[in-house]
């Protein structure tokens, strides 16, 4: 079991609010992403979780029960960090078995979830080094593999990937994910990446300012941002927005559309402008476009055969049905 | 050209460092010269310096007119004893002050050394009678707890920068892994700072140990250390220059061997965290 509930929970750093009063459902085997820029709160919302920081008001209920006051060892959760946080001086094994040893696990009982952990992570050549001696992606195993053998309620990850390659993490974000599926316990799971959000979780939580700005699965957010924040938040490359009369005749203060629903032409289009920088990837072309009025520049996602460079006129058409309209405070109008 | 230039630089470089050495060195090594001399070749004008009848007379005169061997249980056992009572208090103090500081911590870390920039002498009345009242002059239990109390600051300083390099999230780590705050401070933070406790407690050791003012002023016959062995050999007439030599010699023997074979660690303690 693992479900985790917040009810009017509020952080002050001294007289610095930091996360005002939130409610917040995480439902067991869940995995729950908190994302949103730096400084918006989530490692916060997450280390009040774990118990790591004391609330200044509200409560938290783990599988419904108060632990506000409970200290971090008591709540049943486990935390992967950012920096791995492995003990320096101790072996792989020790690592893993540290939480154990804590809990007075008998030997044989240790030994039986160390292996199985090892085994599902790739550590067991490794069980005898010291986490100085492996690489980044193994010392974030290892940190996954001493959270798992608590079979913890529920998981939390503080930014675990981001002091990993690129191409590292997109390897280890399928293995989460895997893991998540395998052991279908709760994670929560805390990063500013919206890649890593929208690939990894069931529920998206967007963070900004500590405030919860939207909850939802990846697609709710993506097809139907709340607000503006949300709206420019959620999709990679992000939306486009496009303020004045063009606005305006679709009844809004502001529209916003996604660059890959927006049709690029070379001979005729709704608007004109001109190439600034065209970036290929193959697969895709990122086109920066100049001159649409209300949009300066605006992006918009072409086929990879899409040849244009800088100076060229381009026509672009907005898919109607995808055009999100937002009123003068940001929120999503319909 | 350059490498030229660089080598003059580094044979200066290595020139001057050995003059400083040596001078540094020089009153140390008279003390262990004249330690062989007879009495007379001591005070001879001008001195000797090698060429002397080298003798071991001093030492047997010294070792047959006092027990040397319970000045050093005595200096082993105060210094040790400080040392370790230090560090029993110094960790959690200094644990805490390294991991939930408050607004006052600096301040306390301050006013904790500023109570070493105080004139030993300034106090030394009240702790007598404190030492009279409670039945411990001229024992080794009350120095101990006196040598202690004076190396508490240093202690904890020293403690606490070793303690602000390690990082804050492996001891949340082993927070959330269920250890309580003992097992956190034995299993996590204690083998991690190994390193900077040992020169701690090295340094300490020999602060202890070289520690005269209060040996002297608190101990007569019974809990007296090496300290008070070498004063014993001090006259006022300077009439036994190369016994109070030998003496010497035997009391910073032991300290002077710890602090050869330990340098490295003993450099880390005096830099105060500050070279990693």
């Amino acid at each position: 079991m693992g479900r985790i509930q917040l009810n009017q929970v509020q952080k002050k750093f001294g007289d610095v609010e930091v996360i005002p009063p939130l409610d917040l459902e995480i439902n067991d085997g869940e995995f729950v992403v908190f994302v949103g820029p730096s400084g918006c709160g989530k490692s916060t919302l997450l280390r009040l979780i774990a118990g790591l920081e004391d609330t200044t008001a509200g409560h938290i209920e783990i599988d419904g029960d108060d632990a506000t006051m409970l200290p971090p060892a008591k709540r049943g959760l486990a935390m992967v960090f950012q920096s791995y946080a492995l003990y320096p001086h101790m072996s792989v094994r020790k690592n893993i078995a540290f939480p154990m040893r804590m809990a007075k696990i008998p030997q044989e009982e240790q030994d039986r979830r160390i292996s199985s952990a090892a085994k599902a992570l790739n550590l067991t050549d490794y069980l005898d080094r010291r986490p100085g001696q492996l690489s980044g992606g193994q010392r974030q195993r290892v940190a996954i593999g001493r959270a798992i053998v608590r079979e913890p309620a529920a998981f939390l990850f503080d930014e675990p990937l981001s002091n990993l390659d690129a191409a590292l993490r997109v390897g280890m974000r399928m293995e989460i994910s895997e893991l998540h599926k395998k052991l279908a316990t709760t994670m929560v799971y805390v990063t500013h990446d919206q890649v890593e959000a929208m690939t990894m979780a069931d529920k998206i939580v967007v963070l900004h300012a500590g405030v919860i700005e939207q909850v939802g699965s990846p697609l709710e957010l993506y097809r139907n941002p709340r607000n503006l924040f949300v709206a420019g938040f959620i999709g990679s490359p992000k939306m486009n927005f496009v303020e004045g009369p063009e606005a305006a005749k679709h009844d809004a203060q502001t529209i916003g559309i996604r660059p890959e629903h927006i049709d690029v032409s070379t001979t005729e289009g709704t608007w004109q402008g001109t190439v600034g920088v065209a970036e290929h990837l193959g697969s895709d072309t990122f086109i920066h476009i100049h001159g649409i009025p209300g949009c300066d520049p605006m992006t918009v996602r072409a086929s990879g055969e899409m040849s244009v460079v800088h100076g060229d006129t381009v026509y672009l058409t907005p898919r109607a049905d995808q055009i999100h309209r937002f009123d003068a405070q940001g929120l999503r109008i319909g | 050209m350059a490498r030229a230039v660089t080598t003059q630089r580094k044979a200066l470089n290595t020139a001057i460092a050995w003059a400083i050495g040596l001078l540094i060195f020089f009153p140390i090594l008279w003390t262990i010269l004249t330690s062989f001399k007879t009495e007379a070749q001591a005070i001879a004008d001008p001195p000797v310096f090698l060429f002397f009848d080298w003798t071991l007379e001093n030492y047997a005169v010294v070792q047959e007119r006092s027990n040397y061997m319970r000045f050093l249980w005595n200096s082993v056992f105060i210094a040790g004893g400080s040392t370790i009572l230090g560090i029993i208090i110094a960790v959690p103090a200094a644990w805490s002050m390294a991991f939930v500081p408050s607004k006052r911590t600096k301040d306390i870390l301050l006013w904790m050394l500023s109570t070493k920039m105080l004139p030993a002498v300034g106090v030394l009345y009240p702790i007598y009678l404190i030492f009279i009242k409670l039945g411990i002059l001229d024992s080794r239990l009350g120095l101990t707890v006196v040598l202690m109390l004076i190396n508490l600051p240093i202690i904890v300083w020293m403690l606490y920068t070793y303690f602000k390099e390690i990082p804050g999230e492996i001891l949340e780590a082993a927070r959330m892994d269920g250890a309580s705050l003992r097992n956190e401070i034995l299993y996590v933070l204690t083998p991690m700072a190994i390193p900077g406790i040992a020169s701690t407690l090295l340094l300490n050791f020999i602060l202890a140990w070289n520690e005269a003012f209060w040996t002297l002023n608190l101990t007569a016959a019974q809990a007296a250390p090496l300290t008070a062995f070498i004063a014993s050999y001090s006259s006022p007439e300077g009439l036994f220059f190369a016994k109070l030599s030998a003496a010497s010699t035997m009391a910073i023997a032991p300290i002077l061997i710890l602090g050869w074979f330990s340098q490295k660690q003993l450099v880390r303690g005096l830099t105060f965290g500050a070279v990693k």
